[in-house]
């Protein structure tokens, strides 16, 4: 298929609108990503003609959106390249995932001592869970540390993966810095001493095309919204014999196969770590989500974005007073400034008045800030229907906001 | 001149410009020369958590009105405290419980005032009501 632009960002009706009477410039999709229409009709066929609910009725409704929903686990399979559907757990996103393995996991490997390992640049939802893990059981969270360029020191972490290590969990792409960083390495190196990886997938599942098996994750987790699917669905993509080892995580409906009150037996994967009625419409839309992105092509998208990245930083650096924070050889396209002597709210706010939409602040990331010690930054972070005259139109905006600030 | 005096005279003063960007600017330079807060009142203590921008306050009672100095990291919400200050700054404690600000909606900044924007302003006027609340029953003890 041809990259054709303009016609891609015809499919994304948001992207016509008005921001305070300008026409909006959307450059956080580091937070979401838009939705592009065959995902919003996704859902609304859902409502209008297929809800019922699932692995329940033997009505036709819902043995037709029983199959829809297996078919939306089989689209992720394929896509990540999963060996089994069932490895492919639909939750609530991200976040969900971790706190899934980090509690499931905990409870039955970790125990006083232990060390779980982290790096500087995880976002608070890859730190949290596994701290709170560690206060339960006392074991210890070790940080792999990073450089001034915003890159993991691999020498570092070869150096922290010991015996007493029991999971390593690792950013794919930073959402602050745009790092890629080199998972497959990483997953290679802690399998040399049987620890397995989680991968926090995050931000990269809109940037790459992620191969499970050919990284050898153990753990690979991602939200639907930021691969242009709605929010309050993610994926946890398990290996087998992990999955089957953990416990469950939340019980109730549909996570059994017999119940008495004295004991309960467990439904086989993956319905064991899905409790209660699904977000079903989710699944179904990242699902399309998923589709669309590859009738595009990664291949496409990956040449457009990092014409964005190399666009957009070199017009950065041209600004006056703007330092760019992160400077990893290997990025996304994601980039993280700040304008020496104003404050990121004060950026953003002018910008948005501009119609031009990007986050400002921490970026749930305040270790991060902490080493680069600064309280925040501006990051504009681009998707593949971004465009070079939005970038033009950004920093035009910018240099207007610093014009009136200064 | 009384809360609702001060309130008139910035709507007014707002009143003169054509589009958003004036009234940004004539944010700015309220944020710019405002009075800074006395260095050792920036104290972690003094310091109005928002989510972004950090707010410094402090306030004292003199003579039964209630003195606010305050300071931001962020120019815009500096601006900000300026106006909040100007309006309630001088007032005693029961006459500051009891205005609504209501000039906030009408010069077109309420949505500075939405939790999302986390900038402070929002818990700066709680701390500046907390603050009035404190000396008002300080005084009735």
């Amino acid at each position: 298929m041809i990259f054709d632009i303009n016609k891609i960002r015809a499919d994304f009706p948001i992207l016509s609108r008005k921001v305070n009477d300008n026409q909006l410039i959307y450059l956080d999709n580091g937070s979401t990503a838009q939705k592009p229409k065959v995902v919003i009709d996704a859902i609304e066929n859902y409502y209008s003609n297929q809800n019922a609910n699932i692995h329940r009725g033997v009505h036709t409704l819902s043995q037709e959106i029983t199959v829809a929903y297996e078919n939306a686990r089989i689209t992720v399979q394929k896509h990540l390249n999963a060996k089994h559907p069932y490895e492919i757990i639909f939750t609530k996103g991200t976040t969900d995932s971790i706190n899934l393995v980090a509690s499931s996991f905990g409870k039955k490997y970790i125990s006083e001592g232990d060390e779980i390992l982290i790096s500087a640049m995880e976002h608070h939802s890859n730190i949290l869970p596994w701290q709170q893990v560690c206060e339960e059981k006392g074991a210890i969270l070790k940080v792999i540390p990073i450089n001034e360029k915003g890159e993991l020191i691999i020498s570092e972490y070869k150096r922290l993966l010991s015996e007493k290590t029991k999971i390593v969990a690792i950013t794919h792409i930073s959402n602050t810095l745009g790092t890629i960083n080199p998972v497959e390495e990483i997953i290679a190196l802690a399998h040399v001493k049987n620890i397995p990886v989680l991968v926090d997938g995050a931000q990269a599942v809109s940037h790459t095309r992620v191969d499970v098996q050919l990284l050898s994750a153990d753990f690979y987790v991602f939200s639907g919204h930021k691969l242009f699917g709605p929010t309050g669905v993610g994926i946890l993509y398990g290996k087998e014999k992990w999955l089957n080892e953990l416990p469950p995580y939340q019980v109730g409906g549909g996570v059994i196969k017999t119940v008495t009150f004295e004991k309960t037996e467990y439904a086989d994967l993956p319905l064991k770590f899905e409790a209660g009625t699904p977000h079903i419409e989710g699944g179904i839309g990242l699902a399309a989500a998923i589709d669309y992105v590859n009738k595009i092509g990664f291949d496409s998208i990956a040449t457009h974005e990092h014409e964005l990245l190399i666009y957009a930083t070199e017009s950065l650096q041209k600004t006056e007073g703007v330092k760019i924070i992160g400077t990893a050889k290997n990025k996304a396209s994601v980039i993280s400034f700040v304008v020496e002597g104003l404050h990121p709210f004060d950026v953003g706010t002018i910008l948005d008045q501009l119609g031009i939409a990007v986050r400002t602040g921490h970026h749930c990331t305040q270790p991060l800030m902490q080493f680069f010690g600064l309280q925040g930054t501006i990051r504009a972070s681009f998707a593949f229907y971004n465009s070079k005259d939005e970038i033009d139109a950004f920093v035009k905006g910018l240099e207007r906001a610093i014009k009136m600030l200064r | 001149m009384s809360i609702e005096e001060t309130e008139q005279e910035i709507i007014d003063e707002f009143e003169l410009f054509d589009d958003w960007m004036q009234r940004y600017e004539h944010l700015i330079d309220l944020g710019k020369s405002m009075p800074l807060i006395e260095e050792k009142f920036k104290t972690d203590d003094k310091l109005i958590k928002g989510c972004q921008s950090r707010v410094w306050m402090h306030s004292e009672l003199k003579d039964s009105n209630v003195f606010f100095t305050a300071e931001s990291d962020a120019i815009i919400t500096k601006g900000m405290v300026a106006l909040m200050i100007r309006v309630l700054s001088g007032h005693t404690p029961e006459e500051i419980i009891q205005t609504k600000l209501d000039f906030i909606e009408t010069i077109g900044l309420t949505k500075h005032l939405s939790p999302t924007r986390s900038n402070g302003l929002l818990s700066m006027i709680k701390q500046m009501k907390l603050d009035a609340i404190a000396y008002s029953s300080k005084s009735e003890s």
